[in-house]
Order: C-alpha cells, then structure tokens, then sequence
C-alpha cells in the first residue's frame, strides 16, 4: 500500500481568503467590516463581520460543543437566538452536504472568536464564511466569547442586536430592550414544513460506527414537525420505520387519519407554553398510540398530561450534558439544546421522571405511567454530539411493536 | 456503586527512574492517586526507586519503600505488607510490565492481592498486538494489517505480503522502544533483529506503513456500572510516522467534523469495552486516513499515560486521581468535578481555548545518534501552552520550549535573512523526512514563498494547521513593513499580541528591545488578561485556580486577599540537567508556604509535572518562563515575593531581568547567585577564606583561551558559562583536544565566556547540601562521588554519608561550605562541589563549582537524609529562622543511601555510554541499606544494572588502571566468575596467576567480545576507556553491550563499588525496609 501517493493526489479545498493575493495585511485584506453586539444590559461587543450583512435581533446563547457547528447552525431549535460558539476556532473542517439537519440556518445570528480562513476536511464543500452569507446569516468574529458567555452565565440569557450595519451603541442598546424574546413567543410556526412528506433518507456512513441495512419493520411513524431535525427522522428510517412527517399544526385526527403505529414530537424552538394546536394534538393521540418526544417534543408531552414548563436561566447547549438513567443507573452524554425545562413540581401523578439532568437534577427524561408514551429532553438523535442515548429510537419501536400486535 | 470496604491495604507501583518515554507525568499520576486513596481511607504502600519524586516523600504514602522495581524485591515488599490490592495502571509501563511479572510468578496469588483497575487479563489483551488485532476485529474495528513475529525468517514472509515501507516494533517495551519504519529489505533485517534483541519477549509487530495518516488520541474513562467518558481528543500536528511523545500535539482535535469525532469516539468506547478495562483511564491512539477518512486503531495503553496527564493539564480534569477512585469502586457520577464543585466527574469536559504540546529534545548530547524522528521516542521532556487559539498557544508553546526561541522565528535567533538561510532544497529535505527542525524549516518554506499545498504534499502536516503557521508568517510580514512601534495602530499591536507575538520579537522586526516594547504596549493598554481552565468553557462557575494568559477584554485573576503571596518560578521542560528533581523543589516551596499561611503561586510550563497539578499551589498560571509571561503575571497578581532558586538554570537566567523590572526576589539575592558564577569575584572569595580551587582562567575569545590553557596546564576542563548539566564540557589532555573543544564551548556559550579550569585526575568528587537564613548555616547532605572527578556530578553515583572520606577531610568539607555560605548571604539552598585529591600525602580539598540555588541532589538529601530540605529553605526564604524551625544541626543518617543515574543509551543506538563531564543522564534511582556494598547494589539493580551471580566477565581497562584491577580480578575469580580480557589485560592477569580466557580485539578477527554478546555468553563488562567515541574498539564494544542488554562498568571506582556489592549479595542478600521505618519521626521537623 502506497500511502504517500493517496496523499499528493488528495485535493482539499480552501475558502476565498486563501486564494487571494498573500501580500495583503490581514486586517487590510479581510476589509474589515465591523459588526457589533449589543446586550440588553448595555453592554456592547465589537468585533468583525463575517457573514452576511445586516442587523438581527434575539436571544444571546451559548452552546459548548467542541465540534458540530454545521448541524448547530441548521437547527431549527435555536430560531430567535444568537448563537455564541464557546470553542474558539470555528470553521476547521468546512461545511458539507451531508451534516444538515434542516435545509438552511435558521438561528438569528452566529457569534465565534475566530473563524477559519481555510476548509480542511476531506468531506468539506466549501468554508463556513460563504455558507453564512449565501444563507444571510449575520456572523461576528473576534470578540472575548469567553467573557460573553460568562456574561450570560452569570445574568442569564439576554436579548440582544447583531448588526453590522447600524454601529451606535446607545441605539443598538434600545434596540436589544425593545426586542421581543422568546418568552411567550410561537416561533414554531416560523420553522414549521408547509406540508406533509414521506421521509426517505436514513443515516449516513458517516453518522454512525458501523453502517447497518435497513430492516423494514412494517410500523408507520407520524413525526409531528415542530421544527425537527433531520437526523431523528434518519434515525427512525433506520430503524425500519416508515416515517411521515406532518406539520407540528395538526390535528389529532389528521395524524390519526395516516394510521400511525406510533406518533414522535419533535424538538423546535422557544417557549413551549404558547403552543396550544400541538397540546390539543397531543391530548388527542395519548393513549391510541405510542407516543416518543424529543426536547419541544418533551415538553409540550408534559404540558398534555398537566405539568408546566419554566425559562432556565441560560439554558443547556452543548454536547457533554451527564444524565442519569434512572431506570438502570447508567449515565449518558448527551446531546442538549434547550432554553425551557418541566417543572417537576409541577409534575401530575401520571409521568414517571426516567432521566435526570445531573449538572442541575433538572427533569431529563420522562414517562407516562398509563399511556404508551414517554420522552427525553436531550437529543438521541445527537448531531452534534454522542451516540449515547440512541437506544431511546429502539425503545419507541419496541413500545409500538408491542402496541401494534 | 460506592467504595469497597472489603479492602483496606493498596500497592501501588511507581515508574521507577526518568527515562526517555517515562517521565515525570508519573509521580503526577502516582502521587493523585495516593492522595485519593488516603482521602478514601485506605492504606497505601507505595513501591518506586526514584528518589526525586513527590510521591515517596514519607507523607505521601502511609508506606514508602525507595526499593528496586523488579518483582523480586517487589515481593518482598509485599510478603512484609500484605496489601489486599495491587494497583497497577498508574506507574506508567513500568508499573504494568512488574505488575504482569507478579502475577507469573505466583506472587500474588500466594499473598491473596487482588489486582484492581486492569487485570493481567486486560493487559495482555492491550498489549499483546496478536489478541488486541483479534479483539479489535471482533468489535469491527480495523488495524493495522500486519503480524506479530519471533523470528527473522517469520517476518520476511510478512514482509512480503505487506511491503515497504512497514514498521517494526518491538513487543512490550517503553515509550514504543525500539520502533522503526523500514524502508528497503536492508533496514528491515536490522531492524526486526534489532527489535527481537530488545523485545522481553523476542517479539517483533511487522506492519503496513501509515505514514502520513492523521494522528489522534482519545483519553477516555470508565468505571465499574461501565459509564464511559472522553476526557480530552488530541490531534497530532506531526502526521503518522512520528511517535506521539515526539510530535507537537494540539487538544482538542482541530479539524474533526463532528460525525467524524464521535465515530471515533464510538470506536473508542467499544475498545476500552471490549479490552475490559474494568475502571480507570486508558488512552487510544488512531489514524485516520486524510483523502478518505478511513479510521484504524493504532494501540491502546490500558493506563494512565503521559498522554492522560497532559489531558489532565489541558482539561483540568484530574484523570489519575478519578482512576484511584474508580479503582476501589465509586461509580463516576458518584465523585464530583473539584473545579466546578457542583457537578460530578462523569461528564465530558469542554475547553474554550487551545492546547499545544512541543516535545524538547536532547540530540546535542548525542551527536552520534540518528535525530530523524520516527515511532521510536526521542524526546526527553515537553512543554504545553494554553491561548485562546492556536496561534497563540503554538507561539507560546514555542517561547515555553526554552531553546533560545521567542515564538515561531522572527526573534533574532532564526537563519532566515542570514548567510546561513537555507536552500529551496535544504528546506525540502527537512520537511520530508521529520526531524527536531522541521517546526523552524516550515517557517522558512512560508518565508520562500511556499504553498501551503506544496509545504502539505511534503510533511503531510494537515493544511488547517499549515495555514495558521502562514497567517503567523504574513501578519509578521506585514507588521515588519512599520518601521517602528509608534507606526503600529493599538489594534495592530493588540492583534500581534493575539495571534502570540513576543515582545522580543516585536522588539525584533522594529529593532527595539523587549522592554521598551513591553513598556510602549503597556502604555497604550495592550495588557495580557488572564483566563480560567475550567473544564467546561465557562458554563459553571470555577473555583480551582488555574490560569493561562491571552490578549482579550475580559480578567477572571482573584483579587489578593488579606495575605502574602509568593510566586514560585518552576523549571520549565524537562531535558537532561534540568528535570524533575527542580519540580519537586518547586512544589516543596508550595507546600512550605501553604503551611505558613502564605498564599503560593506556581508558574511554570511543563505538563508532566506535580507542579502544574491544580491543587499543588493556591493558583497555579501555566505559561512559559520567559521574562514577558513571568512580568504579566506579576502585573496581574502583584506577588509580595518572587521565588527563583527552586527551578533550575530557568528561572535563574530571568532573575537579573526580573529584579531590574522590579520584581522583590526574595531568598539569596541576584548579585549574589551572579557572584557565585563570577569568576574572578569567586577567586577573591575563597582567598579571603583560605580555600583552595583548581588552577583556572576565564576566556572572551580563542586567543585569550590559549594565554589561559597555557596558564592552567593540562589536563584541564573546558565548558561554557552559564548552562546547566555540563553542555558542551570536556576534559582536555592536551592541546590538540583543547582546539577543538574550546571552539565547541564558544559556541554553546552563546557569546557568553568559556570557562577553562585545571582537572585534577584521580581525585574523589563531593556535593553538599546545606540551608542558610543568612546566619546559620546547617549542612544537610555530604555525597561521596563514586566515579571519580571528571565524569558530570549528574551522571555520577554518590553516596551518603560519605563511604570512604576520613574524618578530618568531612570536617573540613563543613566548614568550608558553612563559612562561604555565610560569606555570600545565602538565604535559602547552596550546592557546593569539592574534588578531594590525595597530593604528597595529604587530602587537599578543592572548591570546584557554588551554586547559592536548589540543586539535583535535593530531593536525594531529603529521602536519605528524612528531612524536607527544599520546604526547609522556601520557609527561611520566606522570613523564618533554622533555630525556628527546629533545623540546627546536620541530619547523619543510621544507613546508607547511594544514587545511581540512568541514561538513554538504549534510545540512541550506536552511540558511545562512557561518562564524561557532559551530563547525559535523564534520571535517578535510590538504594538504600545499613551497608555501602548492599545500598550501592540495590542502587545498579534499580538502575536496570544486574550485577550477575556467575557467568562470564569480560575484563578491558586503561593501562593506569590495570594494578588495581587485579585484585578485582581475584575477588571475581573467587566469587566463581570465569573472567574474559584482550591481549593487555589478559597477559597481566596471566602474571598474577590469574585463570582468564583470551579473546580477540574487533580488529584481530573472530571469536572477538561482539561474538560473544551475540552468543549471550557474557553477563558483565568491565572496561574503563581508553580513548572515547563509538568508533573506537571500546566504543563499539560498550555500544554493543547496550544493544544487547549486558551490563557494561565503565569506571574503576565503580568496578570497585560493584564487586564489593557482588560480595556483600553473596553474603547476606537484599532486605526491604520502607522510609517510615527509617524515620518513625517522620523526619518533619519544618
């Protein structure tokens, strides 16, 4: 084997700046376009624009996953917020067409200290600079991220404006105070399908150790789409399912109307509260079929059986979350992206709590002690992240095998 | 599950002494994991020959036995201790390899220990490449194709199936000891040749060549519920081909998309699973392949490795104190994350900054060994930086490395723009093959105008990481085109100091000086700030204390409390003259003023260390020692005292800069430390105090180091001022030789003068030890050299109390040492080194070197000695008197202790092992007995050097000493040895009536002594040299019998020592006894 000749032949592929003329000063070479953050507790962060231009508005959060920020970005979960990355170097490996969880970025704005010039990775299509300003995503790179997210740690997470286009301060200011937040809010309906589909696609060589065929099993998944992503459908796919995916709006009785054998809520963003169409939903397949719930999904399941959810502080983003399973004592690494959590005080007699959060004992898993239902808000899914909790996709296939016979 | 009740007594194994592959990361490791099984209630008897070590300081462990790691003696530890466990997976290979021989032998069955962490089980199948293939095939992972082999002709047909280039590596050895890659059938005979003579198992792993794959590690943890964790993923800089411990290694992995990483780490938790590593951490290595991802499993150490402890010092997750508790059964999630509090340990940390490891290596010692880079360890010490990206990590890693280099170039110091800028060519040939310069070569290929692709299809280096070196390059570039500071925007200098620009080399591309830079930038506010490791990117609040400084907005220093603060300034990398043994001193200053209420402050850049573990110190700052990163830690944290003396020729080379910018260094002060080194202010002091010196001189240049040589005579030495360990030192016996060295010494001394001073043959060497509070003096330790002066006080074995020096001569030793301690105002350690030399009749006893500083030999005064000297003088140096403390009268020692050194030779075949005064030793062990001969033999055998009990001793020794070894050759005869010897030696002893075979020199044809190492026929050499250099008959000789693994003497001093052990074995055998029985007082009077 000649491992020196697979080397030369190897093509990677760089981004626009290496291209350009090496004799150019940096600062002078990037046209340094300035963007600004601005916090609704006044303070304002200067750095560069490396996005698209433009001025956006939402909720500053932090995610600590080292690696993932194609998935991250294409997540509809964080619609409304900006997205400050913790790991300082972003952009190493490019993007892909591969490592999409929807079909564009949707969160507000994206925040690193610093973004790659090149894409080094032999999967990369091209560099995370002109995927963010082809998708108009405003970006800003070279502030202190570590002194943001403490910011944010230690108050909360704020609203905040992202422009690169109005730079005063004391207006940046007045806008991120009159932003509107999450709380409250339904930014389901800005990320929901706008029809139903057949989903096809299962998982790729490159989601998974060993890539195992599908075996059909003959059971019809309905996914209620609140903003899901891609790689819980992939999963359930691959598990033989045959998956159909609904808008997050319907009715019961439309998702009744496709015959499922089981019904899978998906993750979305904001406030789950708001959400009164996917509560009635719910209320109405509970206990007909099995039912699976992944982070929204979780929590609008809780909602169904009478809990109530609360803002976190600052929420859990990151791909290193520890949760117990109580159920077996074992403790997965999971996957997390969520700013809302269930009350446990609030919790009704009917859910059984199966997971738990041991950063903060917050609620991490739940069941329905009658109903076939249960749900976990963490991602099995992963993407990014591990592949602890994927058992979670067999567990829902075993609940409507059992269900369906 | 919580911790076992059904044990109650725990071995644990050192790693023995600092080796190449084997360093320092292991007394980290060891001395967490005593802390935590103390913590736990356990007992804990420790086992390690390495004196210089925290964790055999007494308090360490509740038993601590400085004995030889062989299994023998091991079992004698354990026949007296009976220990319920065995832990074995946190005293490196070493630990692992006795552990396994335990077990072979019977030994811990019979006393019923059980072995917890990894069984022999578990390590057979990491270790033994045929069963983890078999294991990794099971779990449908791929490796390597290849296969293990025990003969020459067995590994011709894998050769065959597989082709060049293949590797070759030995089984079972340290460091992955003997690997190589073969690139032509030539190579591959001699290395699968040598490879079985080095394997403890005539064993050789024949395999394809990844050579240029991407490298990776994962550090992962497991613990009896089977919860499963990644501490830390590493990214090697240096592609395949290069051992690890040899390349420049980057956490987290940089250029891993996330589907990629976590199918690595799938991977790597179906390997610890599979292997069955019950608890504990183990580190996995893979290669992927860069056009297409192909991943396979490279190796895996079922134990803490130096590869854990530097995730450890990037993650600030303590892996070897999680593993000790893991170990006696508490699930992760039941232990608690000690930086955060709040969270538990089973979690995945994540960094929000980057990490940079450079290995340091030592070739200049040993200019007649290969300094290509290959799967076999070269490297003999490391630094690690942290930044806030990798620019800034990789040029402060650099700047920690201490090799005269402020960054990547551009401080004065590289060939790039000089006569000697090297060729297109030059450069090409230095990125191709790897080596120690290839770092400084690929700055020269971006200087040329290289492509980054071109520099990739070259070195293989990913293009992520040659872009980041291109964008230091073009921002230096382009800042080179001001003129001036004052040209420079605050934002151009605020970004310089981002991407980790030095002062020195800003003050280089604007023809300035450090400090006027460093002043100008101050004044227009670009200050470094300095940032929390805290395992998890600032997602919860820290509360241990562990800092590294970057150019951002934000400061998360501590405000000073209501109480002093002292920085302790450690040692750096570790290299050969500068090594643990400073680590120790530094972390005994920490502990000294904890204990006097005095908040500590480490600095200090070396991973492997107890230093840079985040309890030693109330704050620890990982940065490089350079005066820059030194003065913005005394800017942030504003110290009541600053303490040089502990860390070796590091800190004491900052100290003139420090205390110039105002730093309070406290203990002796810098004049005096200069003064010591002054030539001419030293002459003027010992005449004051009617001491004697060697006749000596002091050269700017060549012609004044003629007029000197002609003054001192000859023999005399010659050795730059100013460098520690005895770099570029040699003895001359006349002037051609003098020629040549000197030149030699001018350029080690890097335009400071060379040092030319009389040697005085034959004469005995002694090191003291002693403590000032500026008016009392107590000696603390008088080691008799045994090799005799000449050969490097570092590469020397010594005893104490001294063995053979009378009375009178020690009397005087004390009041010499006392009466210059006194006169130079030494507050805190002085080394003192005397030549003793018996002249018409009488004992005449030189001065020959005072260094007012902590020396190697601490940490061996203290185990020999019970008393905590380092901790001793960091009090005295913190204000408090030796009457105070209880300190007033030197410690005399009931037994005798002798040190003995370990080289690398096995690491740099070919090259030449006798001792001169370059020292070339990497590390210490200890032996210690109520007799000379027995300390001295337990002192050979942890040393690696068995003294045989028959066999066959080949005898060569230099004329001068061939009367005296005709005794030895009687006592070997009676012993029952049969003795071999050449022509010289074999007439005279034929004269004595001494029975000795004839064998043939290297140049007189065959059976000659290279046959009969061959043959295995040969259990002991003795040969004094001649002449020296490994093209001589000797030096093939001596090289052969490291190659072959016979012991080889190489001193009649010590030929002596070894057959007087020989006979004291004979008589009475070895007996164990640990440090607490020796001293019941626990020998702490501080």
């Amino acid at each position: 084997m000649s491992c020196h000749a697979g080397f030369r032949d190897r093509s990677y592929r760089v981004g626009p700046y290496h291209q350009r003329s090496l004799s150019l000063p940096i600062f002078m070479k990037r046209t340094m376009s300035i963007a600004k953050l601005a916090l609704e507790d006044g303070t304002v962060f200067v750095g560069e624009s490396f996005g698209a231009e433009g001025e956006v508005d939402g909720e500053v959060v932090f995610n600590t996953s080292m690696t993932g920020y194609q998935e991250i970005l294409t997540d509809p979960s964080y619609r409304g917020q900006i997205v400050t990355m913790t790991y300082p170097q972003i952009g190493n490996y490019g993007v892909n067409q591969e490592d999409l969880e929807s079909s564009k970025p949707h969160l507000a704005g994206f925040i690193v200290r610093e973004n790659s010039r090149i894409a080094s990775n032999f999967r990369a299509s091209g560099d995370l600079q002109a995927y963010l300003r082809e998708h108009g995503i405003v970006a800003l790179a070279g502030i202190d991220t570590r002194a943001l997210v403490r910011r944010i740690r230690i108050h909360g997470a704020m609203k905040g404006v992202l422009s690169s286009r109005d730079l005063d301060d004391a207006r940046l200011i007045d806008k991120a105070v009159a932003s509107p937040g999450l709380v409250g809010r339904d930014l389901v309906r800005e990320v929901l399908p706008d029809a139903d589909l057949q989903w096809d696609e299962s998982l790729d060589d490159w989601a998974q150790l060993h890539n195992r065929p599908v075996t059909e099993r003959g059971l019809h998944v309905v996914a209620l789409d609140f903003g899901m992503k891609w790689n819980i459908p992939r999963h359930l796919r691959s598990q033989g399912c045959r998956v159909t995916v609904l808008p997050g709006t319907s009715t019961a009785d439309e998702v009744l109307d496709r015959k499922p054998d089981g019904v899978f809520l998906s993750n979305g963003p904001g406030d789950p509260e708001p959400l009164d169409y996917a509560i009635q939903t719910i209320q109405g397949v509970l206990d007909k079929v099995p039912v699976f719930g992944i982070c929204l999904g979780h929590q609008l399941l809780a909602l169904a059986g009478g809990a109530k959810t609360f803002k976190l502080k600052f929420g859990h983003r990151g791909a290193n979350q520890p949760v117990l399973n109580l159920l077996n004592g074992r403790v997965e690494i999971t996957s997390q992206n969520h700013g809302f959590a269930v009350e446990e005080a609030s919790l009704p007699e009917c859910f059984e709590i199966t997971h738990r959060n041991l950063n903060d004992d917050t609620i991490a898993g739940l069941r329905h002690r009658t109903a076939p239902a249960f749900s976990v808000q963490y991602h099995p899914e992963a993407s990014a992240g591990p592949h602890d909790s994927q058992y979670l996709f067999g567990q829902f296939v075993e609940s409507m095998t059992a269900c369906s016979t | 599950m919580p911790r076992r009740n059904d044990i109650k007594k725990i071995l644990l194994i050192g790693s023995g002494p600092i080796v190449i592959g084997q360093a320092c990361e292991f007394d980290y490791s060891g001395t967490q994991a005593c802390k935590a099984l103390r913590e736990e209630g356990y007992e804990v008897v420790l086992i390690n020959s390495n004196p210089a070590t925290i964790m055999t300081d007494p308090n360490t462990a509740d038993r601590t036995y400085i004995e030889p790691l062989t299994w023998e003696i091991a079992a004698k530890v354990i026949e007296r201790e009976r220990p319920d466990a065995l832990l074995p997976t946190l005293g490196g290979q070493t630990a692992l390899n006795l552990a396994m021989d335990l077990q072979q032998h019977g030994v811990l069955e019979k006393y019923g220990v059980e072995m917890i962490g990894a069984d022999t089980k578990v390590i057979a199948k990491a270790e033994e490449r045929e069963q983890f293939k078999a294991a990794m095939q099971k779990i449908g992972l791929d490796v390597c194709r290849g296969e293990t082999v025990k003969t020459i002709s067995e590994a011709r047909a894998v050769l065959d199936q597989i082709g060049c280039p293949c590797v070759v590596r030995p089984s079972f050895t340290m460091g992955g000891s003997g690997s190589a890659i073969a690139y032509n059938r030539g190579e591959f005979d001699q290395l699968v040749r040598r490879g079985l003579d080095q394997s403890p198992v005539t064993e050789v792993l024949v395999e394809e060549s990844i050579i240029g794959w991407k490298e990776y590690e994962m550090e992962v943890m497991r613990d009896k519920d089977d919860n499963v964790v990644i501490i830390c993923a590493i990214e090697n800089f240096d592609p395949c081909g290069v051992h690890t411990g040899d390349s420049i290694t980057v956490a987290p992995a940089q250029t891993l998309s996330d589907k990629e990483y976590q199918r690595m780490r799938d991977a790597s938790l179906a390997v610890i699973r599979e292997i069955g590593v019950e608890t504990g951490g183990s580190n996995i290595q893979f290669a992927t392949n860069p056009a297409d991802g192909r991943m396979i499993v490279i190796e895996m150490n079922p134990r803490v490795s130096r590869s854990s402890a530097l995730a450890s010092k990037a993650t600030g997750f303590p892996i070897a104190k999680i593993a000790a508790k893991l170990a006696v059964g508490y699930s992760l999630h039941e232990l608690r994350n000690d930086i955060t509090r709040k969270t538990t340990a089973c979690f995945e940390p994540t960094i929000d900054y980057v990490v940079t490891k450079i290995p340091r290596f030592a070739f200049e010692k040993f200019p007649e060994a290969d300094a290509t880079l290959t799967t076999q360890m070269k490297s003999v010490g490391e630094t690690m930086a942290i930044g806030r990206t990798f620019k800034e990590s990789f040029q402060k890693a650099l700047r920690g490395l201490e090799v005269g280099s402020f960054g990547f170039g551009c401080d004065g110091r590289d060939l790039w723009g000089t006569d000697a800028q090297p060729s297109r060519d030059d450069i090409r040939a230095k990125l191709s093959t790897p080596n120690e310069e290839r770092i400084w070569y690929l700055r020269y290929a971006l200087k040329g105008g290289m492509t980054c692709e071109e520099i990739h299809g070259l070195s293989a280096i990913d293009p992520w990481f040659l872009d980041q070196l291109a964008e230091l390059v073009e921002f230096e570039d382009e800042l080179g085109r001001f003129g001036d500071i004052n040209d420079v925007s605050d934002e151009q200098l605020r970004r310089a100091k981002q991407l980790g620009f030095s002062d020195r080399q800003l003050a280089t591309l604007w023809d300035s000086n450090e400090m006027e830079i460093r002043a100008q930038r101050k004044a227009r506010g670009v200050r470094a700030v300095f940032k929390s490791v805290d395992t998890c990117a600032a997602e919860f609040e820290a509360y241990t204390p562990y800092y590294y400084s970057s150019y951002e907005d934000e400061d998360e220093t501590p405000p000073k409390q209501d109480r002093q603060r002292i920085m302790i300034l450690g040692g750096g990398p570790n290299r050969i003259g500068q090594g643990i043994e400073f680590d120790y001193c530094c972390c005994h200053a920490s502990f000294a003023l904890r204990e006097m209420g005095i908040e500590s402050i480490m600095v200090n850049s070396n991973p492997e260390t107890v230093s840079t573990d985040y309890d030693t110190s109330d704050l620890l700052f990982f940065e490089p020692l350079t005066a820059e990163d030194v003065l913005n830690i005394y800017d942030a944290i504003a110290p009541d005292g600053v303490i040089v003396q502990f860390g070796g020729q590091t800190p004491l080379n900052l100290a003139r800069a420090l205390k110039t910018a105002g730093v309070p260094i406290i203990g002796t002060s810098v004049d005096t430390i200069e003064d010591a080194e002054d030539r001419e202010k030293f002459q003027q002091l010992l005449f004051e105090l009617g001491l004697k010196q060697p006749a000596n001189g002091i050269a700017k240049n060549m012609n004044e180091a003629n007029d000197e040589a002609a003054k001192v005579g000859f023999p005399s030495i010659v050795r730059p001022s100013f460098v520690l360990g005895g770099r570029a030192m040699e003895i001359c016996y006349d002037k051609q030789q003098f020629d040549r060295y000197v030149a030699e010494a001018f350029l080690a001394s890097l335009g400071q003068p060379v040092l030319i001073d009389r040697f005085l043959e034959d004469a005995t060497e002694v090191d003291v030890d002693a403590v000032s509070d500026g008016e009392e003096v107590v000696v603390m330790g008088i080691m008799e050299h045994i090799e005799e002066a000449g050969v490097h006080s570092g590469d020397s074995a010594c005893a104490i109390p001294p063995y053979s020096l009378p009375g009178p001569v020690v009397d005087e030793i004390r009041r010499a040492t006392k009466a210059m301690a006194r006169r130079l105002k030494v507050v805190g350690l002085m080394n003192v080194q005397y030549a003793v030399k018996r002249e018409n009749g009488a004992m005449n006893v030189y001065v020959l070197e005072v260094n007012p500083r902590a020396s190697r030999t601490v940490p061996f005064v203290a185990k020999a000695t019970g008393v905590p000297v380092a901790k001793i003088a960091a009090k005295v140096m913190a204000g408090a008197k030796l009457a105070e403390l209880g300190v007033t009268s030197e410690p005399i020692p009931s037994h005798v202790s002798v040190k003995e050194s370990v080289f690398p030779f096995r690491k740099f075949v070919g090259v030449d092992i006798v001792l001169g005064p370059e020292m070339r030793s990497t590390g210490e062990v200890m032996g210690i007995s109520e007799r000379f001969s027995i300390a001295f033999a337990k002192a050979q055998l942890a040393s690696g050097l068995v003294l045989p009990e028959s066999g066959r001793i080949f005898i060569s020794v230099a004329a001068r000493h061939k009367d005296q070894v005709v005794g030895l050759a009687q006592r070997l005869t009676e012993l029952g040895f049969r003795l071999l010897a050449t022509g010289g030696t074999a007439r005279r002893l034929g004269e004595e009536g001494i029975p000795v075979e004839l064998v043939k020199k290297l140049a007189e044809g065959h059976p000659n002594l290279i046959d009969h190492l061959k043959n295995e026929d040969v259990s002991l050499i003795l040969n004094t040299p001649n002449g020296k250099g490994a093209r001589t008959d000797e030096g093939k000789i001596r090289a052969a019998s490291v190659q072959h693994g016979v012991p080889c003497i190489t001193t009649i001093q010590a030929a002596e020592a070894a057959v007087k052990a020989m006979e004291a074995i004979r008589e009475e055998g070895m007996n164990v006894q640990s440090l607490q029985e020796r001293f019941p007082s626990g020998g702490d009077p501080a």
